[in-house]
């Protein structure tokens, strides 16, 4: 076991975890935060991105030891005082979930994508979303709600 | 996964000690490939050096006619390169289209390299650019590392430092994608430069990435698409599985070829 320390959604974390935690293990099974899912076991389906030191990885393909210092953003710290993020307001506004399993990596992933590609298009988003799987949506309300983000954002 | 002991070395030379110490060491770099295997136990090593914390090995730098790319730089990084853009775009658009935006956060080329799957694109450039590989030990040339599927001429210990890709005049990589992986069925790098012509695929290949000695010499004659469109490839060697047969990977990689060169202008 050896300590392992981070800071997560603005606050400092740590914990004495086995060398072999995944980063996605420390945030939800140390840190309690269980808005990050896990959906696979072959790091497809995106359920778990969250932002490490700004940009979107999945963090069940990630030992936590590998964001040792780093900086972590996770769903929970997205809205600020109560108000969603814009990217959460949109998801809500165009009906972007059904289960909602996927949503937390849905918006990690779209809030990296809009960062990166601020003028954003529908084929653009949809290439984007190849490393986040959704089984009930159909993406069609995704792609919108993100779109509609993108358009607010600018 | 199993419980292994776990190092992150801050430079090259700690972690060349860190392994020439263990039992059974494993480099970790982006863990885009090792974390999946570990995770579904194919993998025990005793313990996991991290290269991920190594400045030294995340850099571009053009010199000359030839960019060099430090083994532990992001896809994504690459893919972004102004340098990479302007002298090798074929190499950042190859770059771009590895897996997803996630995934090309965190893996590297050395771990694409090193892995040599046999679906992978960096093998494709590599071979297609007549790159050359740096390591702690000596330089290998790109014709000398890929030895088969999974297999390269690294040994125990060894790490990869950069890869040089010198500038090509023209270059192209199309890669068709399987849809449910999105891993190359078949991928095909064209290139021309001072080193003549090269056509190397990804996907397809039994022992993984090879080169079509008979598309370099057409090409070599005539730089067109046409020059590719009558050369079929024996389905002999190729992969056959559940997404395509070998005879269906022979006429992509003849599809993919054209495409390419096409691309390449
Ligand atoms: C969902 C998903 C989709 C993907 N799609 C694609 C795709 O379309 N095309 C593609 O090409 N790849 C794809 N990949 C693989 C990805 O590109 C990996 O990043 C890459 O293969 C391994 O790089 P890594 O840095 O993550 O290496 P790691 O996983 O950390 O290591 C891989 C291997 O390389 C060794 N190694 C790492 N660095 C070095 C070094 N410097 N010297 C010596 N040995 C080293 C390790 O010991 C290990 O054996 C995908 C991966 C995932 C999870
Ligand atoms: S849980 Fe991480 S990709 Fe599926
Ligand atoms: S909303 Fe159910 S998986 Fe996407």
């Amino acid at each position: 076991m050896s300590v392992v320390s981070m800071t997560v959604n603005g606050k400092p974390a740590s914990a004495d975890v086995e060398a072999r935690t995944l980063l996605v293990q420390f945030i939800r099974d140390e840190l309690g935060l269980t808005g990050t899912h896990v959906g696979c076991d072959t790091s497809q389906c995106g359920a778990c991105v969250v932002h490490v030191d700004g940009r979107a990885v999945k963090s069940c393909t990630m030992l936590a030891a590998q964001a040792e210092g780093a900086e972590v953003l996770t769903i929970e710290g997205l809205a600020k005082n109560g108000e969603l993020h814009p990217v959460q307001a949109a998801f809500r506004e165009h009906h972007g979930l059904q289960c909602g399993f996927c949503t937390p990596g849905m918006i990690m992933t779209a809030v990296d994508m809009i960062r990166r590609k601020p003028d954003l298009d529908e084929e653009t988003v949809r290439e984007e979303l190849d490393g986040n799987i959704c089984r009930c949506t159909g993406y069609h309300n995704i792609v919108k709600a993100i779109l509609a983000a993108s358009q607010e954002m600018r | 996964m199993y419980q292994f002991h776990y190092e992150r070395p801050k430079t090259l030379a700690d972690a060349e000690a860190l392994l020439g110490k263990a039992d059974d060491p494993k480099i970790l770099a982006g863990g885009q490939t090792l974390i999946p295997t570990l995770k579904q136990r194919l993998a025990m090593p005793s313990d996991v050096i991290d290269i991920g914390g190594i400045k030294e090995l995340d850099f571009i730098r053009a010199e000359g006619d030839a960019i060099m790319i430090g083994a532990g730089t992001r896809h994504a990084t690459v893919a972004q390169s102004a340098d990479v853009q302007k002298h090798n775009p074929a190499l950042a658009v190859l770059a771009g289209g590895i897996g997803d935006p996630a995934v090309r956060h965190m893996g590297t080329l050395g771990g694409s390299i090193a892995n040599n799957d046999p679906a992978a694109d960096y093998p494709a450039a590599c071979l297609g650019l007549d790159a050359k590989i740096h390591t702690t030990k000596r330089l290998i040339e790109a014709d000398e590392f890929f030895k088969g599927m999974f297999e390269t001429a690294l040994q125990d210990g060894e790490i990869i430092k950069e890869v040089t890709f010198p500038h090509p005049e023209k270059a192209a990589y199309m890669k068709f994608r399987n849809p449910a992986s999105r891993y190359a069925m078949v991928g095909v790098f064209v290139s021309k430069g001072p080193w003549g012509v090269r056509v190397a695929v990804t996907g397809a290949g039994q022992n993984g990435v090879f080169r079509v000695s008979e598309m370099e010499e057409a090409l070599a004659k005539s730089w067109s698409p046409d020059a590719v469109a009558g050369i079929k490839l024996p389905a002999k060697g190729l992969n056959a599985d559940l997404h395509g047969t070998a005879e269906y990977r022979a006429h992509l990689i003849t599809v993919m070829a054209k495409r390419a060169v096409a691309a390449a202008g």
